[in-house]
């Protein structure tokens, strides 16, 4: 059928050139799509995403919690969503047309929506707002985000036993604390079980570009790392490593599909519980702005999706450390960590605090080169 | 020395749709006709390709559909180029809006999706040899075929008989037609040939390279091809040096960074471009020599009735 459609356009096109006349240079790109029929006075709930939905990936994750919570809230709840909105100006006029058409929550699921959520804000005090990954709250705009860290860590332990360079490869979007904490996370737990382990980052200065994530995964393959994983929204990593015989951990969503040999776990984020309590919250008029930060004993990061060819124990290893950190027994920046610098971060037996993981902007001992300056 | 193969070879590879979609313009514009519409029909043939691949499961069916598709837009141009005589360049910029528009909007349920999984690319055994495996024998077919069809351009243009008539209509189209050449007709067909590698170079992007389809995704790779051409004085050797070397500085950037080299990554991303232009600059700096290699009848309709 999609062929049909494809040469039906391109016919089409093709007429209305002939005719003389001129075809626009790109159709819009982002429609808000009503996703229910509205019914006597149900909740508004729109939702900006950063990147088409896909089938696998960060905006794949998010569209899944906001389906969660329609499915958990029924009628009382109808949820809009605009996909691949560009961080800048054109977010802020989305989030705005949201509001002006009634939304009475909205969430934003991208770090670079925070200033213009909050702009926005300030235009429609009655509306409440949401903003996923950042650090600036109002009184109508609430934060909330995953301990990431958590999962890298035990997806850590899991490439330390696994690896046979001793090299492993990380593609990273921007160099913003949330990432490097993964960066991080990811480093001292493969030192945690193989103290040779050593992690080459390369940064495309994308969430999500396929074509360019790729050619980093190559690149680091091409420098000896056997495992690769990223922090950047599509599959083209996972999909690198396959072709190229390598292993990898998949981000996001379980990407075994377009990996089957080549991934070894998947490292996934879970929103549906938090929409659905927040939804409900204001549903309820006792919604306040919070600063939420949810982590696996919340249900909203775990590593999952292993591979059927890793070794039990190695897997029982992974998720003995998994569980340590679900029951608070156990936190993935507890000292000695030592900068890759030499410098010290934390003393044995000393772990960071929130304010400090929110400030990272360093690399730990185990990876190599230097953080590039201004992520922001 | 092992990651300084893998480097070469991940530059012939990055390198490879440029060459495809700059040999077929070589083409065309030997004939006289400049098609600025080559972005627009690697788009075009990228998201055929890719929606073709993603329904039937079939690489090969994607390919095919990506030349048919290449090929049809070399159509449209060349009916308003050849049969119209409409301005060459106002009619490509138009094929390339068209292309970029068209492929977003029929991409739009596409992106994001995935191909099924590949195996690894090249020669089996041979691709896992230190240094030269990867070099020479770990590529994905099309990387040789791009070789081997360079090769084959420069031997018709400048060996057979075919390609002397086909540059006798590019340096003075009325000694052609007053030879009994048809000079549309060869123009067409080196124009259909054009979109037939532009058609190679957008599905090899959107299913080997990438292998997902996202808007826009030549990311400039058409424009690159066309100015390659120019640079490189319409000599398909020197093509072939400034769509590897533009390959190996992307890659590059990349590698470097790896290493833990330290420099703004915008610049890193400006290199490729930078490079590219500087070399061929330096290569062909004559301008005589630009203007010698240069087929005469550039850009110049032809009216054999006129």
């Amino acid at each position: 059928m999609r062929i049909l459609r494809w040469t039906a356009v391109v016919a089409a096109s093709m007429l209305a050139m002939a005719c003389g006349r001129q075809e626009p240079p790109a159709p819009p790109k982002a429609e808000a799509k009503a996703v229910l029929p509205a019914k006597a006075e149900p909740l508004k709930v729109g939702f900006v995403y950063v990147s088409p939905i896909g089938d696998a990936g960060w905006t794949t994750q998010h569209n899944r919690g906001r389906e969660q919570m329609q499915a958990a809230l029924g009628e009382k709840v109808t949820t809009s969503f605009v996909e691949k909105v560009p961080e800048g100006a054109d977010a802020e006029r989305v989030i705005r047309d949201l509001a002006a058409q009634g939304h009475k929550l909205i969430f934003t699921t991208s770090f670079g929506f925070m200033n213009p959520t909050l702009k926005v804000a300030e235009e429609f005090p009655d509306v409440k707002f949401e903003h996923a990954t950042g650090y600036k709250s109002a009184a109508n705009v609430g934060t909330y985000n995953v301990r990431f860290y958590e999962g890298r860590y035990a997806a850590g332990v899991l490439a330390g036993k696994m690896t046979k360079t001793n090299t492993l490869g990380y593609v990273g979007a921007f160099p913003i604390p949330e990432v490097l904490q993964g960066i991080n996370a990811f480093t001292l737990g493969a030192r945690s079980v193989n103290p040779k382990a050593q992690v080459r980052v390369i940064w495309v200065n994308s969430w999500y570009d396929p074509g360019k994530e790729r050619d980093a995964a190559n690149a680091l393959i091409g420098q000896g790392a056997d495992i690769v994983t990223h922090h950047t929204d599509s599959s083209a990593v996972v999909a690198a490593a396959e072709e190229k015989g390598r292993m990898a951990v998949a981000y996001h969503s379980d990407m075994s599909r377009f990996g089957p040999k080549a991934q070894l776990a998947a490292v996934t984020h879970h929103w549906g519980e938090y929409y659905t309590k927040t939804a409900q919250s204001v549903l309820d008029g006792n919604w306040k702005p919070s600063n939420i930060w949810g982590g696996m004993k919340d249900g909203m990061i775990k590593v999952e999706a292993f591979n059927a060819s890793l070794p039990k124990d190695v897997v029982d290893q992974v998720e003995a450390k998994a569980a340590a950190i679900k029951a608070g027994e156990f936190h993935p920046f507890t000292g000695p960590i030592a900068g890759n610098d030499g410098r010290e971060i934390a003393a044995k037996g000393v772990v960071l605090t929130d304010e400090q993981l929110g400030k990272m902007d360093y690399y730990v001992q185990g990876v190599i080169g230097k953080v590039p300056a201004a992520g922001k | 020395m092992d990651a300084a193969a893998t480097l070469a070879a991940a530059s012939i590879a990055a390198g490879t749709p440029m060459l495809l979609a700059a040999i077929g313009i070589l083409v065309h514009e030997r004939t006289g006709v400049v098609n600025l519409g080559v972005e627009g029909m690697m788009l075009a043939a990228a998201v055929v390709a890719f929606a073709v691949t993603h329904d039937s499961g079939s690489y090969a069916l994607g390919f095919a559909a990506a030349m048919l598709a290449g090929v049809l837009l070399a159509a449209v141009f060349a009916f308003f180029a050849l049969v119209l005589h409409a301005n060459q360049y106002a009619t490509g910029l138009a094929i390339a809006l068209l292309g970029a528009g068209a492929s977003a909007f029929i991409g739009l349920p596409y992106s994001g999706q995935g191909l099924p999984a590949r195996g690894a690319d090249g020669v089996a055994l041979l691709r896992e040899l230190p240094v030269i495996g990867p070099l020479l024998f770990g590529h994905h077919l099309m990387v040789y075929a791009a070789l081997v069809l360079v090769l084959a351009v420069a031997w018709m243009l400048f060996r057979t008989r075919a390609g002397l008539v086909l540059r006798a209509v590019g340096e003075s189209p009325e000694s052609a037609h007053a030879l009994g050449i048809s000079v549309r007709g060869v123009r067409l067909a080196a124009l259909l040939f054009g979109g037939a590698c532009a058609g190679l170079a957008g599905a090899y992007l959107a299913t080997v390279y990438t292998p997902l389809w996202a808007e826009n995704m030549t990311a400039g790779r058409g424009w690159i091809a066309l100015a390659l051409v120019v640079f490189a004085t319409w000599r398909p050797a020197r093509v072939l040096v400034g769509a590897y070397l533009f390959g190996g500085v992307t890659m590059l950037q990349l590698y470097l960074q790896g290493i833990g080299v330290e420099a703004p990554s915008q610049l890193m991303s400006m290199a490729p471009y930078l490079a590219t232009i500087v070399v061929l600059a330096l290569i062909s700096r004559n301008p005589r020599w630009i203007r010698l290699n240069m087929p005469a009848s550039l850009g110049r309709p032809f009216n054999p009735n006129a």
